[in-house]
């Protein structure tokens, strides 16, 4: 019979009985990082910058004895090294260097016979590193997932929705009329695939990047920055005239007014898709950075004293990063829709018959 | 004499204090929005959900652009 404090006692007492884990290997690469220091000392800087970072391998865990890594192949095109080397990341685990190419810090360059950066040679990097894979991975998965809820519709052709289509239905609903509906108007089929694409690709790489092991998709600003590329390139495609009427000769205002709103709203059409990059790239790192903070204290400290501290608090926060995951993508799209129906917008208020 | 060293250290400062400052305003900008949202679904039960997605909406905003601050703050600390 488990009173309140039995409860509780038993969650503390959990979050202290944890399995010895061994942190040997952010140590050890540490202390040749730190010139001078003769006793390891655990830099949470680096741990977490290494669990945020891309790599050219997919580390999932290290125990005592045995490092668990997924070595990912390396595709570089240089000129002068002979063209195109394609070769698995494990080929640079010993010597650092392989076939004239050499790594530090997952920057490949071309080395010279010492093994040190040569700088004059150029060197392409096309490898495929984690966050590449695990685009693959979770483009992979979306793919399963709809395309099995696609087939179901066409089974359960005028029957109720069953399995994962009674998931997926109420999400697509409410995609459809709350956001595209809303912000778009009539026109709002034509969004609608992206949308919805955009939705739940960040919605799934979000999550996907909370799993241990997982890797940091969204919050690398190379794909944040693709989407709010493709966002602003589509806001372009569909413009209309009353669109670009807005921008550069907003009516309704003062003459004055107009010259000193044009340069204005025109950089605010650069910043709008800057914002969505910023807000997606920084709300998920930020969150991956408190969570990794907090069990690096453990680190840290060396005491098992902390653990409740730590436990608790990443548990929260973990909780907080699966809310924010789904707030990100909901304002994402919520947003993107706000742009499409602006671009979009018939002449429906008279504006520059006020103000007369 | 400001050295090389205490120009690092000041900037780091810099960069502690913008991070700071910009959770402070997200936060108070944030609370501020819950609490209207709070008092008009007091108000109003019948609206709850729409005076939420509002607020989230809202809030979503506003982060965005504390995390400007933050992300400007890491790139001193960090560059």
């Amino acid at each position: 019979m488990a009173t309140k404090i039995n409860k509780l006692l038993l969650i503390l007492l959990m979050s202290m009985a944890s399995i010895a884990g061994f942190a040997t290997d952010q140590h050890d690469k540490i202390v040749e990082e730190e010139t001078g220091e003769e006793e390891t000392v655990f830099n949470p800087g680096a741990m977490i910058m290494h669990h945020i970072a891309d790599s050219h391998e997919w580390h999932l865990f290290n125990t005592a004895t045995f490092h668990a890594t997924i070595p990912l192949p390396i595709i570089v095109y240089s000129a002068q090294r002979g063209g195109l080397s394609i070769f698995s990341s494990s080929k640079f685990a010993h010597h650092g260097t392989y076939n004239g190419y050499g790594i530090h810090h997952e920057h490949i360059f071309a080395a010279n016979a010492e093994g040190h950066e040569d700088t004059s040679v150029k060197v392409y990097d096309f490898s495929i590193t984690k966050n590449v894979a695990s685009l693959i991975l979770s483009a992979a998965i979306l793919l399963f997932v709809f395309i099995s809820v696609a087939k179901g519709y066409v089974k359960n052709k005028g029957k109720a929705p069953t399995g994962m289509q009674s998931f997926f239905e109420p999400i697509v609903s409410y995609v459809r009329d709350e956001i595209a509906i809303k912000m778009i108007g009539p026109k709002y089929e034509r969004f609608m695939p992206f949308l919805l694409t955009v939705f739940f690709f960040i919605w799934f790489n979000n999550l996907l990047g909370l799993l241990p092991g997982g890797a940091n998709l969204t919050g690398n600003i190379a794909v944040t920055l693709m989407l709010a590329i493709v966002v602003f390139i589509i806001t372009l495609i569909n413009s209309n005239g009353y669109y670009w009427k807005h921008i550069l000769w907003t009516p309704g205002v003062p003459l004055p007014l107009r010259i000193i709103i044009m340069p204005i709203e025109v950089i605010g059409m650069i910043t709008k898709p800057f914002s969505l990059m910023i807000r997606l790239f920084a709300n998920i790192t930020a969150g991956h950075i408190i969570i990794l903070s907090f069990i690096g204290l453990i680190f840290l400290f060396k005491n098992i004293y902390i653990a409740p501290l730590s436990v608790g608090f990443g548990l929260f926060m973990t909780f907080l990063e699966l809310f924010v995951a789904l707030i990100q993508a909901f304002v994402f799209t919520l947003l993107a829709a706000m742009y499409f129906g602006s671009a979009v917008e018939e002449h429906a208020h008279d504006d520059h018959d006020h103000g007369h | 004499m400001l050295n090389s060293i205490l120009l690092d250290g000041l900037a780091l400062a810099g960069a502690g204090i913008g991070a700071g400052v910009a959770a402070l305003a997200a936060g108070l900008g944030i609370g501020r929005i819950g609490s209207s949202a709070v008092e008009s679904i007091a108000r109003q039960p019948s609206e709850s959900g729409k005076i939420q997605t509002a607020m989230l909406i809202a809030a979503a905003l506003i982060e965005g652009v504390a995390l400007f601050g933050v992300v400007v703050c890491l790139l001193i600390a960090l560059a």
